[in-house]
């Protein structure tokens, strides 16, 4: 069972890569078909899980065996891997069924459909991995499928651009978790996460010599592991690969840059808990990094106009939160969020693709507007991503979002504090932003010139269910699963997550509890009234505040930044090790060089072969009198 | 065993060519192709019945064969442990895909060129097999002559610049190894490896020594800063040259360093070591950023092999079992994917006469079959995890990582450099806008998609499961680190 739910998913791929001939309705049904069945698999381990405590470590085959570095390929079910599983492969099969409708005008569905499939099968490897080398797998392995499937279409030079871009700051993140895993193995032997975790306190005071410097171990390893998990999870310095990833198909950016991969950063972070709860320094580095990306990606929200972008900053934003919650301490909590966060934000991205859909493929809200009589099934799915979104009372984002921010609350310390107010603000901003594409989408006046307003359609069934799967997941996820992730009296997580000290949430004062919520609702009318009723008002806020507009519109210049310290830099150093080095330097002095000093001795010496008898016999006379000079010296 | 099988393997496809040379009649292209193929085919089957009954728990030499040559001076002494039966392995499997790979690329005098192959087969297998100096330093340096014809008579138009340049940059450096040699044989009094490895050679010698065959074998690496040969090298060199150049000349060097460098000057090696890494570092980098800029794709790819070598020679002088066996597992994975890389751009050199990136584009319209196989070679050269490519520089930075953090951590950068070139390539010249040049070519034939497939399948199933390779060479790299160690504990004991 535990096997099959891992490579069925990589048969639907591999077959449907290779069947084209079968037609793309046949690939598009095994693909769906064998993910399917993996998702419903994974329901029953997950309650196996649940109700027998029916978990186990399968060992595949050796991989790796060097010496004292060894690495299985393994399959390991435990409490966390089987909540991945179930987010994975769920969203995942809904994600294949949505396709079908979604990319049914494209000529290259058989590919789609394999990618997504291998995409399934690449997290869920990483998902099971009993060791960090076949976390790693998984954690390229998803890199790649990310990138084949941003440059999906690959005629377009943005949608290629985004794709290389995404693999390389990925890449700039896994340098620093394979150095994470350098220094792990160096120090524990091992990198079996069993074998690790146990020996965690033990090494807790190790100091390590690097760059001259003295750092504590755990903490330095934290820190390079988190850089992978910054890299994926798109967090703020490394994010900017996320917003460019939109270029992809949007079922795509729903499950690979909403649902699925960009929370392995988390998952990263949850699972290394034992090591990560060593080091306080870490942890405050994975909150202030959370709590800065969460309100940087939420400001540049509020601006954007690409019905994708504003989704992905949002996603960003809420990678965002699961850091900061992790930073607190409040693993559990995370990955709750994250749970949550897979259906709503699927939701809200497929539903966005069905708004694309709607108007022959423009994703600008302000060309949009006025329709939602015309679109009723997307509106209302949408309606409902936003309100779980924005965490709307007893929607599932409420508990979770507010779960973080009471657990932080309840820290009590100055990084509690700190990301409390933080998750407030941000969720007051999530809101704005929120309800501005919703209006803006949907609501106002008809804002298209392009389209004529006829011609806006509802989409076809098939890529409604599963939108009416996910909202149902929306509405009731967080209020069935809270007392069994959150909740106190259960025990699920068992020894996967590891606390040193736990907090439990009561005695919260009443103004916390409260206070979300009612910033959440009160945003409704404001952005009704902003985005919808009166305008003059934003615009004079945009007019007076044109600086900060421009920052936010560009999105804080990080790009430009980029550019010019790394891209074009690097780029001149290219051009003058070959041009200076290589040829100038090397080869002028090298072989070339040798070969014409040869040249210039040799035409000296071809001089000295004129032919003539006296220019010979002068040459011996010289040598003969040399000759017999030494002689009689001696 | 009585069967002389080494000799046999060494000496087949010098026998092939001979027979090519003697009996093949001038215009017939299709028989020397059958004539050769079969010389290269037959040979490799030899040399899998030899790794299948190699024993991997035999620690010393096995299949020896002596003869001697001259008498009291050099005996033909003949042996393969468990690094040298990979290499073979390699060599045997490489040559017939060359052989098949010119019968479309080669228009003139395919019979010679037919015939420099297998002659260079017969050298390269050579240089892995023997056990004396003398023996070694002969295939070694007889190697460059076929390959300096191959440049220089089937090469492009700076032909005769890149063969001359090859020629020198190489020979300059194995003087200096004749020398060496020479002083060895003066001062040991032999020239037989074994003999040398149980007698040891005094310590004093051991740095000049070691400098001697270092400059050799930098050469031929080619490590930073006496590369500049290989990318003109390559660019000039037919597909088949490239290729042999690329996945098995390139390893003669790593091979030499292994047994040569470490197994007879230790403690010179270790002193050495800081040398070798700041120069593969720079490798790494440097190459990789001129990589990043090259407008020429046999240019790019040969850039990249530097980088690539670079991590084999950090590798090497780790010492440690990760190292030296992420090195050889990074040669061997290179062998296969820079062979594959160089007859993807063969393919498409064949197709439309041009190496340069910006005369493609959208080549996945019309090559679809083509362009998949090109791309999983450009993830695996970028090692991705699941192919050869990831195995070897994981281990290779393992190893590094325990002996020096910051010499790792740099090395490291040029992964993430590597994902950049590779990448940007593969965009300008698979995806992107269609160049209309490309809308008349034909995706790859069934022969050229066949050599391809296999190399595809074979880096990808030893990315998964790499223990065959793993497992031969396994106790010969505990031979090679055990004697290092003991080595350098009696020369701290002597000290005191």
């Amino acid at each position: 069972m535990e096997y099959a739910v891992i490579f069925l998913p990589l048969i639907g791929s591999i077959v449907t890569y290779f069947a084209k001939r079968f037609g793309s309705l046949f690939s598009q049904i095994f693909s769906s078909l064998m993910v399917s069945c993996s998702a419903i698999i994974s329901f029953v381990i997950f309650y196996d899980g649940v109700l027998n405590n029916n978990y186990g470590n399968y060992i595949v085959f050796e991989w790796i065996n060097s010496g004292d570095f060894k690495v299985n390929w393994s399959i390991n079910i435990d409490p966390l891997s089987s909540i991945m599983i179930m987010v994975v492969t769920t969203v995942s099969a809904l994600v294949h069924v949505y396709s079908i409708g979604y990319m049914s005008n494209d000529p290259h569905k058989p590919r789609f459909m394999s990618y997504l499939s291998l995409f399934t099968f690449s997290m869920l490897c990483l998902v099971v991995s009993d060791n960090f080398l076949q976390l790693f797998f998984g954690w390229e392995g998803v890199g790649l499928c990310s990138y084949l499937l941003i440059g999906f279409w690959y005629k377009k030079e943005t949608a290629n651009n985004a794709a290389i871009k995404a693999f390389i700051v990925n890449r700039v993140g896994d340098f620093g978790l394979a150095i994470g895993i350098f220094l792990i193995f160096l120090n524990f032997n091992s990198i079996n996460f069993q074998d690790v975790f146990e020996n965690v306190p033990n090494f807790s005071d190790k100091k390590l010599n690097i760059f001259g410097g003295e750092f504590n171990l755990i903490t330095s390893i934290c820190v390079f592991l988190f850089i992978g998990a910054m890299g994926k999870s798109a967090q703020f310095f490394l994010h900017t690969w996320l917003p460019d990833a939109m270029e992809g198909p949007t079922p795509v950016s729903a499950l690979i840059h909403a649902a699925t991969m960009v929370t392995a950063g988390v998952f990263l972070v949850v699972k290394c808990s034992p090591i990560f709860e060593y080091s306080t320094f870490a942890l405050n580095l994975v909150a202030t990094v959370g709590i800065i990306t969460a309100l940087f990606a939420a400001s540049v929200a509020l601006v954007q106009n690409d019905i994708k972008k504003i989704i992905a900053y949002s996603t960003c934003s809420q990678l965002g939160y699961m850091f900061f919650a992790a930073g607190v301490g409040a693993y559990h909590i995370a990955m709750f969020h994250l749970f949550t966060h897979a259906f709503f934000k699927a939701l809200l991205f497929l539903g966005a693709g069905s708004v694309i859909h709607a108007f022959h493929d423009e994703q600008d809200i302000s060309k949009m507007g006025g329709v939602w009589k015309k679109i009723p099934f997307t509106m209302t799915l949408m309606l409902i991503g936003t309100l779980a979104l924005t965490g709307f009372p007893f929607l599932s984002g409420f508990y979770s979002k507010d779960a973080i921010i009471e657990y932080a609350f309840l820290k009590n310390t100055t990084m509690g504090n700190y990301v409390s107010s933080v998750g407030i603000f941000v969720a007051f901003l999530t809101s704005i932003y929120s309800w501005r594409l919703f209006f803006k989408t949907f609501f106002g006046k008809y804002a298209n010139k392009s389209i004529p307003i006829e011609k806006t359609h509802e989409s076809p069934m098939i890529m409604i269910i599963p939108l009416i799967i996910l909202a149902v997941g929306a509405i009731f996820a967080g209020y069935f699963f809270k007392d069994l992730f959150i909740g106190d009296n259960f025990n699920y997580w068992g020894d996967t997550i590891f606390f040193l000290n736990y907090i439990k949430l009561e005695n919260i004062p009443i103004w916390v509890i409260v206070i979300t919520p009612v910033l959440v609702i009160i945003s409704i009318p404001i952005s009704y009234i902003l985005f919808i009723k009166d305008k003059s008002i934003l615009d004079g806020i945009k007019k007076s505040n044109e600086p900060l507009y421009n920052f936010l519109l560009n999105k804080w210049y990080v790009d430009e930044i980029y550019d010019f310290i790394f891209i074009k830099p690097l780029k001149k150093l290219g051009l003058f090790f070959w041009k200076r080095g290589d040829q100038n330097t090397i080869d002028r002095f090298g072989p070339d060089g040798i070969s014409k000093v040869i040249k210039y001795i040799s035409n000296k010496a071809v001089q000295f072969q004129s032919g003539y008898i006296y220019d010979y016999a002068f040459v011996m006379l010289i040598g003969l009198s040399a000759l017999i000079t030494y002689l009689i010296l001696n | 065993m009585n069967f002389p099988i080494l000799s046999t393997i060494i000496f087949l496809p010098f026998v092939g060519a001979l027979f090519l040379f003697l009996f093949s009649q001038k215009d017939e292209s299709k028989s020397s192709i059958y004539i050769s193929l079969f010389t290269s085919i037959a040979n490799f089957l030899l040399v899998l019945f030899l790794w299948y009954s190699f024993d991997k728990n035999e620690s010393g030499f096995q299949f020896i064969e002596e003869a001697i040559w001259i008498n009291g001076f050099i005996k033909f002494k003949l042996g393969i442990d468990g690094i040298s039966i990979l290499f073979i392995v390699l060599t045997a499997f490489i040559t017939p895909i060359c052989i098949i790979s010119c019968i479309n690329s080669i228009k003139k005098r395919l019979k010679e060129f037919l015939i420099a192959i297998l002659i260079l087969e017969t050298f390269i297998i050579g240089v892995f097999c023997s056990l004396d100096l003398i023996i070694f330093y002969l295939f070694f340096e007889a190697g460059l002559i076929p390959m300096f014809l191959i440049i220089g008579i089937w090469g492009g138009p700076r032909r005769v610049y890149s063969a001359y340049k090859f020629f020198l940059f190489t020979l300059l450096g194995s003087v200096l190894m004749l020398a060496a040699i020479i002083f060895i044989y003066w001062s040991v009094g032999t020239t037989d490896y074994t003999e040398i490895y149980k007698l040891k050679i005094q310590k004093e010698y051991q740095y000049l020594l070691w400098l001697a065959f270092f400059s050799s074998f930098a050469v031929k690496t080619p490590m930073w800063p006496v590369h500049t040969w290989l990318p003109d090298a390559h660019v000039e060199a037919p597909t088949a040259g490239s290729v042999i150049l690329a996945a098995i000349l390139l390893k003669m060097a790593g091979y030499g360093f292994l047994r040569f460098s470490l197994g007879m000057f230790p403690i010179a090696s270790e002193y050495f070591t800081p040398l070798v890494f700041v120069l593969s570092i720079v490798a790494i980098i440097y190459t990789s950023l001129v990589a990043l800029m090259q407008e020429d794709m046999k240019k790019l790819i040969a850039y990249s092999s530097i980088a690539h070598m670079g991590f084999v020679t950090l590798g090497i002088f780790t010492f440690n079992k990760q190292g030296i066996e992420g090195s050889m597992f990074q040669m061997l994975s290179h062998g296969l994917i820079s062979a594959a890389l160089f007859l993807c751009v063969g393919v498409l050199y064949d197709r439309t006469g041009s190496r340069m990136i910006k005369s493609y584009g959208g080549v996945v319209n019309y090559l679809p079959k083509f362009s998949l196989i090109f791309i999983i070679f450009v993830l695996g050269a970028l090692g991705l995890p699941g192919t050869t490519g990831f195995i070897g520089e994981f281990l290779v930075l393992v190893g590094t990582f325990k002996k020096n953090y910051l010499a790792a951590i740099l090395a490291s950068t040029g992964v993430v450099l590597c994902a950049a070139y590779m990448l940007w390539m593969a965009k300008r010249v698979i995806f992107g806008e269609l160049n209309k040049t490309i809308s008349k070519l034909k995706d790859i034939n069934y022969l050229e998609g066949s050599i391809l497939l296999i190399l595809c399948l074979l880096s990808i199933i030893f990315g998964f499961y790499p223990e065959p390779i793993m497992n031969t060479m396994d106790l010969t790299v505990n031979v090679i680190i055990d004697n290092h160690q003991n080595e350098l504990a009696t020369n701290l004991t002597s000290n005191k």
